[in-house]
């Protein structure tokens, strides 16, 4: 069956339909990751949008259900160049064929996926429908102002945990924890994570109380964590309003916090600093970042379109720890007089790069300093 | 930071061209010779081969071209005294020099340091235990294993581990000497040769874990530790094929990203704990059915791989791994190809690389087809596409070897049982054996149970046969002419399978608009624009390649037809010439296009032509370019015979061929066209005439006179010419090329036993210039390529010297060369005959340029741009000859290639060359025989086998070796003539005969030379063949024509301790 995407600028690209066959419409963004698409197809990040993958053949290793980053695909739509026909590896247990389907994902497949990102390169990042439908004259104008109307909202509330729970430590090879220490108690704010940044925590020792995004600061200071992290997310981070105050109020305790992504940029807006809407942002394992602590650059994983303008950081109240080496937008701060380290990429990787794992272990110094 | 006290580096390159070691180090060298010069550093250059780019006086600022030996490299040290040496852009050649210097503390005594990676990291690296050790310390699995210097020790470890085995030589090229033992006396005779081979006579005994997917990662570390991946890549022949001759595609296709990023992880892991500076490569094991994976070696430096990983990506590995060797850090690198970025990133890949193997067994047709963990490939071909049926179809068509598809070779005459028995073999031909199994209905999984290659590549070449069939059998229409385009069917395989004509095919393509597109690589995706104009096709797109000009100043576009994969008789020389020529146009004004498909040369930087168009050299492929670009000219002289087959198609196509014209080059090849120039300009050439039988043939010889030189019109693949003597040798060999094919004319020439002659000469339609006339050490019936080749020639009269001149003015300008020509002769006294004329650029080219001075590529170039030989400050007519003998030793790559025969004939056989220069003709001799890798005497044994109408002359030359020192063996005809003419001589026993006999001579290990001159024409199985393979095998130098082996005997009277070394760069000053 043909499906088509439509942008906001009337461009429209023909190609073939996957997955399900529904109409929608999202903003569409690119990844240039070369593999990982399952755990792209389920980073909560991508709720409200539609990602393309610039790599052009998807779907090669088929489907391995330990590999999802959540219980279930958050993007509004998949835009591939190919899809393979069959898939082949020992750890496959579906197609990706089927998973969009069973998941009510649609999709389009057989598009020149690398125009389509120039011109989300060029014009930055922009809306979209996915559709089956043949739109055209007066019909295509209407649809093109309902399209440019729309605006990726209320994804945190969507993706975040509904309920608290406890993950518990465990041994770095997943088995169940027997080190000497006593597990450090993680208070995680979940704003729309990763499985594996809590089961990162998790493998260095960690008992992880996993908190829905809307819980009070009370809530969780009140149970004396040794630490707090706050994890990735989708949308705009201003949109957050009320979470950002209580986190104003977690930065004010004394107890350590790290946070990844979106809760990055949330702590930096609890502590004055803005964000702005990067062209068309960050999205793939192969960004360079520079340690300024050390000077080292490490290759990252990141999903990210919007960044903490440096511009407007308090020297007071924080410094740039961070950095990107190709754009020089801001990857991470260090909060002064604080035990707070913020990063705006993943060092829990899935995918990419597994380079900056180290992080966690830092952290894990904070919680015992 | 940039080390400022690095002022002044050498350079070692990898030597002549042999299998494992290639053009892919031409092109490292030299991109890494521009990096340190365009940060000002003084770079000296030694390498002994001089068809390469690198060893050019623009390339670098001192350039030897000697020997790589110890010897020569420490007179060098004390020569130019530079202050470091960058050890890890040559290959393993110029590495292993530069450690055994370490090793000899000379380095450390002399001041000089070796920079980028150090000598206790390559050790790490390449020593086996140590890397064993360094591996285990880090948690890096490897396979069992264990290191031997002995072959009783290696079979010992062998029981232990089980059968079957890996063997693995250590300090060795391309594997040689290695491979897989099922038992004991296959693991015996690879542990005696690979213990040889070995600069260190160690062999390490391994785990055979063949069936692995393999894979491998191309990292780069700084001295800051920071650590990228440039690429990996995914071997579709499983472990058990050197990755040389394996398809590999880049990135990996059936790793998720779990398995993508472990194996990532652990080669930075590797990287750092062994504290590489620069590039380096990690080849993986990884089981196919569990996340279980082992280290199979790591390369400590540049590499065939990083070559493609660089052509593959558009990240210069070379270029960042020789500023980091100065102190750069990654982040201080930008990147090239964006402009924008910088070296500190990895890049992601939009589109599928497929690289095929180009394999020698149509020059070596008795050799074994099958691969294993020695390399057997000359040279290589990558395609670019966005899907991998389409990557692997073009791949196919950039062989050169007349293949064009799935269909190229054709097995379904055989039955099941056999084709199951060839499933088995793994060989160059296995993917078209897999089609085949296909197309009977195997089921994947079946051809996966017996080949292991994952089933997701069975699939793919499923999908090429799924559209074969569609093709035959659904009546064409748009959707299916696009689906066949997507996946690369070139027009004339679609036409050939519909029955409808080639242009037919053209025309609905133009009907339904289904166009080739350009596309960039450029690093990152899309995700940064790039400045960097390097393109590949597909079907089905947006074009990115608008045809306009890069600089609106230019006026006028060339187009440059690059040479393909390097295979025997088209090497490295060609890749030479077009970048020369490229260069020039530029400077002419021109905006350049070059199309080239070969990964690992020069041509293929993206930064030599204004645009890098990475396409096969076909005629549809080249019309593609042509029609975005439309170019005003295209030259094909020098790119060998692949430009110049795509000449006629280029005129059809409405693209003027700059310089000569093809009508020309087809009248010089012409036999009856070509006799007519002949006659017309007064040259002469041997009496011959063109025949059918025996008869006629016998009839044609008694009335020319023997002897007589016969052949087939056209070459048959292995039987080549034959000097005969009388009427029963033309019986025997006119019987013997009917059992190959009939009904070709064969031709009989009288057999002028003179001393053959080659020039290059430029010519501009009124005036020549010859650079100099080499004289070739084998008399008539040596391929020209295979010859010893000595400039200034040495024995001509000045009346026949005077001929060669006028007569390369006259056909010249009779075949209206503009631009290139190359002349071959035979001398007889005064007489002097033509052999053949190629108005083209030659192999010696590069070689007669750099001995002489004379820039004859830009020359040639300036000529076709319209200047003339005058008009560029040149009087015409032969110049003044330099004041150094240059000669030009052929180098053979025999012992890789099991089964192939060794004897020279009219066929090509080596692979590169080196070059031997010196004031004195003896030197020059010495040092090209050194260049080669022949440093004797070591045994001073020696054996002689001659044919008997050689016997006469072979006495003298044993007289000279029995001076020498040497003991003679001889089988009985040869030890009689020996013993009567004086030469103490031991008779040895034939093969046939009991033992001990001349092979267990041979396989003694105590010889240092052969001398065997067989009888022209393919002998197979016969005993001097199995001699020859033997000796050849086991290191022993092989002679098989007299005139090399009298060559031999004079370099080693004049064997001097000291030896003097020429700055190429500075001939200038001294010519």
């Amino acid at each position: 069956m043909d499906a088509f995407l439509i942008l906001e600028d009337g461009t429209v690209f023909k190609g073939t339909s996957i997955g399900a066959v529904k109409e929608v419409i999202s903003e569409v963004v690119f990844n240039t990751s070369m593999t990982g698409y399952l755990e792209v197809l389920t980073d909560p990040s991508y709720a409200g949008q539609a990602t393309v993958m610039t790599y052009p053949l998807i779907g090669n290793y088929g489907i391995c259900y330990d590999d999802m980053e959540s219980e279930r695909p958050w993007l509004d739509a998949f835009i591939v160049r190919e899809l393979s026909r069959i898939p082949s590896n020992f750890r496959s247990e579906n197609t990706i064929q089927n998973f969009l389907k069973k998941n009510d994902i649609p999709g389009i497949a057989g598009i020149d996926t690398r125009a389509l990102t120039k011109i989300l390169r060029d014009k930055g990042t922009m809306n979209g429908m996915v559709t089956t439908k043949r739109y055209k004259g007066s019909e295509l104008s209407s649809i093109l102002e309902k399209i440019k109307a729309y605006s990726v909202t209320g994804v945190v509330a969507k993706t975040t945990t509904k309920s608290v729970y406890v993950a518990q430590a465990q041994n770095p090879d997943g088995s169940r924890y027997t080190g000497d220490k006593e597990p450090k108690r993680v208070a995680f704010i979940d704003v729309g994570a990763k499985r594996n940044i809590i089961r990162s925590l998790q493998r260095q020792g960690c008992d992880v109380t996993v908190y829905p995004a809307d819980t009070t600061a009370e809530t969780i200071l009140s149970q004396n964590p040794d630490g707090i992290m706050i994890s990735n997310g989708p949308g705009d981070p201003k949109e957050n309003v009320s979470i950002i105050k209580e986190i104003k109020k977690l930065y004010d305790s004394e107890v350590p916090i790290f946070a990844i992504c979106l809760g990055h940029q949330l702590m930096a807006l609890a502590t004055g600093a803005d964000t702005f809407k990067l062209k068309y942002g960050h999205r793939g394992g192969n960004h360079p970042v520079k340690d300024l602590s050390n000077g080292r650059v490490y290759i990252t994983s990141q999903n990210h379109g919007y960044a903490v303008d440096p511009k407007s950081l308090d020297p007071k109240v924080c410094e740039e720890a961070f950095v990107n080496v190709n754009d020089g937008t801001n990857e991470g701060l260090k909060y002064v007089g604080k035990n707070i380290v913020t990063v705006q990429y993943h060092p829990e990787a899935c995918p990419g790069p597994k380079d900056s794992a180290y992080l966690f272990e830092r952290f894990m110094k904070m919680m015992e300093a | 930071m940039k080390d400022n006290s690095i002022k002044k580096v050498l350079m070692i390159g990898s030597g002549p061209i042999v299998i494992g070691q290639a053009a892919e180090f031409d092109y490292a060298g030299t991109q890494a010779c521009r990096s340190l010069k365009e940060e000002g550093i003084e770079v000296v250059l030694l390498n002994s081969n001089p068809a390469t780019i690198m060893t050019d006086k623009d390339i670098a600022d001192h350039v030897y071209i000697e020997p790589l030996t110890i010897q020569v490299l420490e007179r060098l040290i004390e020569k130019e005294k530079p202050d470091s040496i960058l050890p890890t852009l040559g290959g393993q050649a110029g590495l292993n020099l530069a450690m055994a210097l370490d090793e000899s503390g000379f380095l450390k005594s002399h001041n000089v340091r070796l920079i980028g990676t150090t000598a206790l990291t390559i050790k790490k690296a390449e020593d086996r235990l140590m890397f064993k050790e360094t591996m285990e310390k880090i948690n890096e699995p490897v396979a069992p294993s264990e290191v031997v210097h002995s072959v009783e020790d290696g079979l010992r470890v062998a029981e232990e581990i089980g059968y079957p085995v890996v063997l693995r030589p250590a300090y060795t090229l391309g594997g040689s000497g290695g491979g897989i033992a099922e038992n004991r006396e296959q693991c015996t005779e690879i542990l005696e040769n690979g213990l040889r081979l070995s600069r260190v006579h160690e062999v390490l005994v391994e785990k055979c874990i063949a069936g692995w997917k393999e894979v491998e990662y191309e990292v780069i570390r700084d001295s800051a530790g920071n650590v990228i991946t440039v690429c990996n890549m995914e071997n579709i022949d499983p472990v058990g094929v050197h990755t040389g001759d394996s398809i590999v595609v880049a990135p990996s296709q059936t790793l998720g990203d779990k398995e993508y990023q472990m194996l990532r992880t652990s080669a930075l892991n590797i990287i750092t704990e062994l504290g590489i500076t620069g590039g380096c490569n990690v080849q993986y094991a990884l089981h196919p059915e569990s996340m279980e994976y082992c280290v199979i070696e790591v390369n400590p430096r540049v590499s065939r791989s990083s070559a493609l990983a660089s052509k593959a990506t558009g990240y210069p590995i070379a270029k960042v791994a020789a500023k980091i060797a100065l102190g750069y850090t990654l982040d201080e690198i930008k990147n090239a190809v964006t402009g924008k970025t910088y070296a500190s990133f990895e890049p992601m890949l939009d589109y599928v690389v497929v690289k095929m193997p180009r394999l020698p067994f149509d020059k070596f047709i008795t050799a074994e087809h099958t691969l294993g963990t020695q390399m057997k490939a000359t040279g290589e071909v990558m395609a670019i596409a966005n899907n991998f049926e389409g990557g692997l179809m073009k791949a196919i068509r950039s062989l050169e070897q007349h293949v064009d598809s799935l269909m190229s070779y054709d097995f379904s005459d055989l039955d099941d049982h056999d084709l199951q028995k060839l499933l088995h073999r793994v060989d160059d031909r296995r993917i078209w054996v897999i089609a085949e199994a296909l197309r009977r209905g195997y089921s994947y999984q079946e051809i996966h149970n017996i080949t292991k290659i994952d089933e997701w590549f069975i699939d793919k070449i499923k999908i090429l046969i799924d559209m074969e069939n569609r093709l035959k059998s659904e009546s064409m229409n748009e959707t299916l002419l696009r689906e066949a385009k997507r996946i690369e069917f070139t027009d004339n395989v679609i036409a050939r399978l519909t029955g409808y004509e080639e242009s037919e095919i053209a025309e609905m393509r133009d009907k339904w608009d289904i166009k080739a597109a350009f596309k960039m690589v450029d690093t990152c995706a899309a995700e940064f624009e790039a400045e960097t104009p390097y393109y590949y096709s597909v079907f089905g797109s947006e074009n990115e390649s608008t045809g306009a000009f890069r600089d609106p100043e230019k006026k006028k576009k060339v187009l440059v037809l690059g040479s393909g994969p390097i295979r025997i008789g088209q090497g490295i020389e060609f890749d030479f010439c077009s970048v020369h020529c490229t260069w020039q146009f530029k400077k002419e004004g021109y905006e350049t296009i070059i199309i080239n498909n070969n990964p690992e040369t020069v041509s293929t930087d993206f930064d030599i032509a204004d645009k890098l168009y990475f396409e096969p050299l076909t005629p549809e492929d080249v019309k593609n370019v042509v029609d975005i670009e439309k170019p005003d000219g295209a030259v094909v002289q020098f790119g060998g015979q692949t430009a110049i087959k795509l000449a006629d198609a280029l005129e059809k196509m409405g693209v003027p061929i700059l310089g000569t014209q093809q009508d020309d080059v087809d009248a010089a090849e012409d036999r009856e066209r070509f006799d007519a120039i002949l006659q017309e300009t007064g040259c002469q050439r041997a009496a011959g005439k063109t025949v059918f039988t025996s008869e006629e043939a016998k009839e044609a010889a008694n009335e020319l006179g023997y002897p007589v030189l016969v052949r087939p019109s056209y070459v048959l693949g292995g039987a080549g010419m034959r000097i005969a003597i009388c009427d029963e040798d033309i019986d025997e060999y006119i019987g013997e090329i009917n059992q190959i094919a009939q009904e070709h004319p064969i031709l009989v020439d009288k057999y002028i036993r003179g001393t053959e002659l080659e020039v290059d000469a430029i010519c501009d339609g009124k005036d020549i210039l010859i650079p100099g006339i080499m004289e070739h050490i084998e008399r008539t019936g040596i391929h020209s390529g295979d010859s010893i080749s000595i400039y200034p020639e040495r024995s001509l009269t000045a009346t026949a010297k005077q001929r060669v001149i006028d007569y390369t003015e006259r056909l010249a300008k009779a075949l209206h060369v503009i631009g290139m020509v190359n002349v071959q002769f035979i001398a007889d006294g005064d007489e002097v005959y033509i052999i053949e004329v190629n108005p083209r650029s030659s192999r010696t080219v590069p070689y007669i340029s750099k001995v002489t001075g004379i820039p004859i590529v830009p020359l040639a170039t300036k000529i076709i741009c319209g200047h003339t030989i005058r008009e560029l400050g040149y009087e015409p007519g032969l110049q003044k000859e330099a004041a150094y003998y240059a000669i030009k030793m052929p180098v053979f790559s025999f012992e890789k290639i099991k089964g192939a025969d060794i004897s020279l004939g009219p066929e090509m056989k080596s692979t590169g060359e080196c070059l031997g220069i010196a004031k004195s003709f003896n030197e020059a001799l010495y040092k090209a025989f050194q260049g080669a890798g022949i440093q004797l005497p070591k045994y001073k044994n020696m054996v002689i086998t001659v044919k008997d109408e050689d016997k006469a002359e072979i006495v003298p030359i044993a007289k000279r070796f029995e001076a020498l020192g040497y003991r003679i063996f001889a089988t009985l005809g040869t030890q009689k003539a020996l013993s009567e003419g004086g030469v103490k001589c031991f008779q040895v026993r034939k093969v046939e005969q009991e033992s001990p006999n001349i092979l267990d001579l041979v396989l003694g290990h105590e010889l240092d030379i052969v001398i065997d001159i067989p009888k022209e024409g393919a002998e197979a199985g016969k005993d001097g063949f199995v001699i020859r393979r033997n000796a050849v095998e086991t290191g022993v130098n092989v002679l098989t024509a007299i005139d090399t082996a009298k060559a031999l005997a004079t370099s080693l009277e004049n064997k001097s301790s000291e030896i003097t070394l020429v700055d190429i760069a500075k001939l200038d000053e001294e010519n």
